[in-house]
Parts: C-alpha cells; sequence; structure tokens
C-alpha cells in the first residue's frame, strides 16, 4: 500500500513552479468547469436574490441588476409567510415529514432483521417480491387507497373522512411505499454485520428482540440515517401525494400552497419566489449539514 | 461466507422439530406489521387498479363493466393521450418518449463530463457540491426557479434578457407548444445531473489510481485513458444509473404540473402520470385514469424484472 502511495505522489509534480505549469495545462478544464459551475449556480441565485426585492424591482429590472441597486427587503417573506399561510404549511411539512420517516424505519427495520437473521420458510422468495415491489408506480395504488381509507373510517366511526381529514392518510401512503426500499437497504446493511456476534449473542440466551434492539440496531446507526434523510427529504419535496391524501386546505404542505399560490395570483414572482425559497431551506440544511448520509442513502436509492 | 472459528461453537445441535419451523414462529412478529401494510396498502390496491380499469370506475367506485373500452379509447381515440393520426404523433406517451429519450441521454452525458472533470481539479468537493445541492431541492421549488429562468419578460427571465441584449425577440419558453417539453426537461436535468455524477464520481473513485499511471508512462492521452480504461468499468455504474433515470421519468409529474398547471398550451406538456392525475381526480373517471396506471405498470414490468434478476445474481455471491 505505501508503494503505491509514493508511487503517486513521485508522479506527481514537486516544485511550485511545476505545480503552475500542471495548472495552466489544465486551463481548457478549468475553464469547463468553472463555466458549469457559474450555470447551475445562477437558477438558484437568481431565485434567492429574486425573493428579498420588492415587488416593482422585479417586474422592472432583471434580479442581476440588485447587485448594484441595493434595495433588498423581507416584505415578501412577511407576505407568503402569514397572508398566505406557508408559516402554518410549514409546520404541516414537518408534520407530514417525520411520521412518514419515522414509521417505515422502525417497521423496514424489524422486516429486514427478519430477512437478514432469522430463518423461515420462503424467505429468499417472500424479500424478491419485496424487491419487485420498490419499481411499482404510486399512481396505481391512489384510487383504491383512498377507497380503503373511506371504508375503513366509515367501519370504525361512521365517518367517511376520518382518515383523509387528517394527515394519517398521507403518513400510511408515505410509509407503505417506503418500506420496500427500506428493507432492502437496511437488509442489505444487516447481512454485513459480524455472524459471530449475532451467534454469540444467541448463545448467550438472548430473544430476537434483544439482539435485534441491543445489538443490530446500534451497530447500524449509519444505514438507518442514510434512509432517515432520504425519506425525510423525500416527504419533505413531495406534491403529487400530498394533493392526493391531503383534502383540508389547513393541512396542506408548503409544495401544495405554491402551487396554490400559481393557480390563484398566476405567475407572481415575489411570493413564488420567497416561498420557494422557504420551501428549500430545510432540505439546505440537511444536505450541507449531512451530506455525507445523504448521498449514502441516494446511493443505494439508485435503485428505487 | 465467513467461516469464523466462533461459529463451531455457536451453532446449536438440530433437534426434533426441524430448527426452520421453530424460527419461522420467530420471525412472524418481525415481518407481520410490514407484510400486513404492504398487502394491504399496495398488493391488493393493484390488483383492484388493474380490476377498476375494465370498470367505469365513476366516483373512484366499480360501476359498470366495459371489458377492454379505457383501453381502447386510451389508445386510438384519446388525441391528448395518443395521436397516431396526424403526423407528427403526439400526445402525452409520445411526449413521455421525449422524456424517456432525452433526459437520461442529457443526464448521461453532463454527469459523466463533470465526474470525469472534477476529479482532475483541487477544487472537486465544492464543484461537486454546486452541481448536487439542486438533486436536495424539492420539484417544486425546481419549477418556480425555472419559471423564472423561462420568464419571457426579458426585464425577469435572464434567458430572454440575454435573447433581448443580442437584438432577438424574447420567446416564451413554456408557453408555446414547440419548447414547453424541452424547457422543462433541461430543468429536470438540471436538477438530475448531480445525481449521476456523485455515481459515476464513487466508481471512479474505485478505480486503481495505478492503473491510470501506468498507462500514462506508457504514453497514453488522456482519452485513451477515459475511453479504454475509465468508461469500460463504469458500465455497470452506468447501466444503474440510467434504469433509475428512467424510472424517475416514467413517473414524472410534480415538475410539469407546477411549470405548466393545465399541461401547458393545449395540453402539450402532459405526460402519462400527468393524465392519470388529470383522469382520475379532475375529471372523476376512475376507470380510465386506473387504465393509464396500468398502462404506467406495465412499461416499469420490464425494470422490475431486471432488478429481480441483478438481484438474484448479487445474492448468490452472499
Amino acid at each position: 500500500m505505501t508503494t503505491a502511495a509514493e508511487t503517486v505522489r513521485v508522479a506527481r509534480p514537486k516544485t511550485t513552479t511545476a505545480r503552475l505549469t500542471a495548472f495552466i495545462a489544465q486551463t481548457p478544464v478549468h475553464i469547463a468547469l468553472i463555466g458549469i459551475a457559474i450555470i447551475w449556480l445562477v437558477p438558484t441565485v437568481g431565485l434567492a436574490v429574486t425573493s428579498f426585492r420588492p415587488r416593482p424591482d422585479i417586474a422592472s429590472s432583471g434580479w442581476w441588476t440588485a447587485f448594484w441597486n441595493w434595495d433588498w427587503t423581507l416584505k415578501n417573506y412577511d407576505l407568503v409567510l402569514n397572508a398566505n399561510k406557508m408559516g402554518s404549511s410549514f409546520l404541516n411539512s414537518a408534520l407530514i415529514a417525520v411520521p412518514s420517516t419515522l414509521l417505515p424505519l422502525f417497521i423496514g427495520s424489524l422486516a429486514a432483521f427478519a430477512f437478514s437473521w432469522i430463518r423461515f420458510p420462503f424467505r429468499d422468495t417472500i424479500f424478491l417480491a419485496i424487491v419487485a415491489l420498490m419499481v411499482v408506480p404510486v399512481q396505481t395504488a391512489f384510487v383504491p387507497m383512498l377507497v380503503e381509507f373511506q371504508d375503513i373510517g366509515e367501519f370504525l366511526t361512521g365517518r367517511k373522512d376520518l382518515i383523509t381529514s387528517t394527515y394519517a392518510g398521507l403518513w400510511i401512503a408515505h410509509t407503505v411505499f417506503a418500506l420496500p426500499f427500506c428493507i432492502f437497504l437496511l437488509r442489505n446493511f444487516f447481512i454485513t454485520l459480524p455472524r459471530d456476534l449475532i451467534e454469540a449473542a444467541r448463545v448467550d440466551g438472548a430473544s430476537n428482540w434483544k439482539i435485534f434492539f441491543k445489538v443490530v440496531l446500534p451497530l447500524s446507526v449509519p444505514a438507518l440515517a442514510s434512509f432517515a434523510i432520504f425519506q425525510f427529504l423525500w416527504v419533505w419535496n413531495d406534491l403529487l401525494m400530498a394533493l392526493v391524501f391531503i383534502q383540508e386546505s389547513d393541512l396542506w404542505p408548503m409544495t401544495i400552497r405554491i402551487s396554490q399560490l400559481l393557480s390563484t395570483y398566476g405567475v407572481e414572482f415575489h411570493l413564488l419566489a420567497s416561498g420557494a425559497f422557504l420551501l428549500m431551506v430545510v432540505p439546505l440544511i440537511v444536505f450541507f449539514a449531512l451530506q455525507r448520509y445523504f448521498v449514502q442513502g441516494l446511493l443505494a436509492g439508485s435503485v428505487k | 461466507m465467513t467461516t469464523a472459528p466462533g461459529s463451531i461453537v455457536a451453532k446449536p445441535p438440530r433437534q426434533r422439530t426441524p430448527l426452520w419451523k421453530r424460527e419461522g414462529l420467530q420471525a412472524l412478529p418481525f415481518l407481520a406489521p410490514a407484510l400486513v401494510l404492504l398487502g394491504f396498502f399496495v398488493v391488493v390496491p393493484v390488483v383492484w387498479t388493474i380490476a377498476l380499469s375494465f370498470n367505469t370506475g365513476a366516483g373512484l367506485r366499480f360501476r359498470r363493466w366495459i371489458g377492454f373500452d379505457n383501453y381502447e379509447r386510451l389508445l386510438t381515440r384519446d388525441h391528448r393521450f395518443l395521436d397516431t393520426e396526424s403526423f407528427p404523433w403526439s400526445g402525452a406517451v409520445i411526449n413521455n418518449l421525449r422524456w424517456v429519450i432525452l433526459y437520461p441521454t442529457l443526464c448521461l452525458i453532463l454527469g459523466l463530463i463533470t465526474a470525469v472533470l472534477a476529479t482532475r481539479v483541487s477544487y472537486e468537493r465544492v464543484f461537486k457540491s454546486i452541481i448536487f445541492v439542486p438533486m436536495a431541492i424539492s420539484a417544486t421549488a425546481v419549477a418556480v426557479i425555472w419559471l423564472l429562468v423561462y420568464s419571457p419578460d426579458p426585464q425577469i427571465g435572464i434567458v430572454n434578457a440575454f435573447i433581448d441584449r443580442f437584438g432577438g425577440s424574447p420567446v416564451s419558453w413554456v408557453g408555446q407548444t414547440n419548447t414547453v417539453n424541452y424547457a422543462i426537461i433541461i430543468a429536470y436535468v438540471w436538477a438530475s445531473t448531480g445525481f449521476v455524477m456523485i455515481v459515476l464520481s464513487a466508481a471512479l473513485k474505485g478505480i486503481s489510481q495505478e492503473v491510470i499511471e501506468a498507462a500514462r508512462t506508457d504514453g497514453a492521452t488522456e482519452w485513451d485513458i477515459f475511453r479504454r480504461i475509465q468508461l469500460p468499468l463504469l458500465s455497470l455504474p452506468i447501466a444503474v444509473v440510467t434504469v433509475w433515470l428512467i424510472v424517475n421519468v416514467i413517473k414524472v409529474f410534480d415538475i410539469i404540473y407546477i411549470m405548466t398547471p393545465g399541461g401547458g398550451p393545449g395540453g402539450a406538456s402532459r405526460v402519462i402520470a400527468f393524465s392519470f392525475f388529470v383522469e382520475t381526480f379532475e375529471n372523476g373517471k376512475g376507470g380510465y385514469g386506473a387504465a393509464v396506471a396500468v398502462i404506467m405498470l406495465i412499461l416499469i414490468i420490464p425494470i422490475m424484472l431486471w432488478q429481480i434478476r441483478r438481484f438474484r445474481s448479487e445474492a448468490v455471491v452472499t
């Protein structure tokens, strides 16, 4: 290993002049990369700048002029948060996303444990069936799920909208569609845990529950975190399932609120830009704070 | 297969009752919640939707059985879904096909370029973060971001500001039939390229640096290294990413719904998932919408089989 590292080091230029020449020789690469980076940044920067500009300014001059015509305001945020209820929608998004993350995490890790460390008949067949469910389009279940929710509500309390007038329907929908991926991801992690450790715990008389809670879960925090972050952002960013399963406007998450801003006021960028920026804040914080787990989750999720 | 010394001690002797039978019962409480939920809220609904697609399904309930009428109408008479009578063909299916071709291709090309180039510079991490950030953002926010970019008013939208600057007349990118789809596809490519880049870049990191250095000392050009060493070793990750992109594209909805709420000028930006939503929830035609959902399912099945097969071959190894 050391020799490999040394060969690499030897091959690299050592003096400042040599480094500089190497840097200049790479000029086309630098130009290409910086160009791409600017193209990638401009749309987001435009939105951020627009969200802080007074409404008349947005309509009369491009956001890029704001850099030399300083006139920033927080009024758009005030308007969108209070008058347009984006503040309560922010809370709704959180109330939707947190249970929709924890439920599949718990239920899925239980199942993943069984698939990795308990032997039972048809284990591989059932697991393959779950792998197959991973790519089933959510659309194929929407209508029957809604009808099931109505029937369950009617059966339990005589009220058809028992489930759909709360977050419960959306929680269930997100949970069941996250389960296959969650089971797949966690099972693949659980089977990499040392067999000796689990067997030793069994010999010591530990039950499966004890092994699951005391051995497997504590050792699997990185995988659990990867799934949790992936799922949290997935739900936070979702529009379609919220449109289908949330019927009360008081429960709307931010994504629906933005689509409503569009249909009520048309393309009014002082509202849209600040609204969209608020929607982005949480994912951006999660992204920069937990980038490693997020990337791991996404890499694993490339099969979803 | 780790046959560590400990396992000799750990294996308990087989008893009268077969081991799997006892253990099988123990698995039940772990499996039951997941299997019940999946059965009740995924498997049953999928079968239900298939049945509903042969029904009128008005008010989203079973009403009257009509055989293949929904499919027949969808594929031959619904010109918003599929129009094969006038050339060029059009409708949601053709649009989705446009997505299936353009979106993965562009994402792959850009992802590959950025992944390969980024490894050659010292600011690799910063660069990759910049490309990757849009991946964390909601498609709803991406849609708003690009509505601003594409604004037909050159005082607002930067694209038209450029065109205006160089003497052209502004274009309403999402407001006219011949540009709307490409405009939305580009926005979505912008959001997804980072994902392709991260996956391919992780795979590139796995290629031994020694091999590359050896090739370099043997006089291989940078292009040779890319073409003969890196690209062949990337074929599996590229396949995985392509499948992910295609699955993503068959389901694409959010970004189109926000950028063109009614489905664009004359329904020009509708895709299959959009038709499903409109038919089911706006027109209340449960059976007709179910037929659209079943078509989506049929399109996904080859990918499902591919995934199972890939997983099976992996399972043999473990």
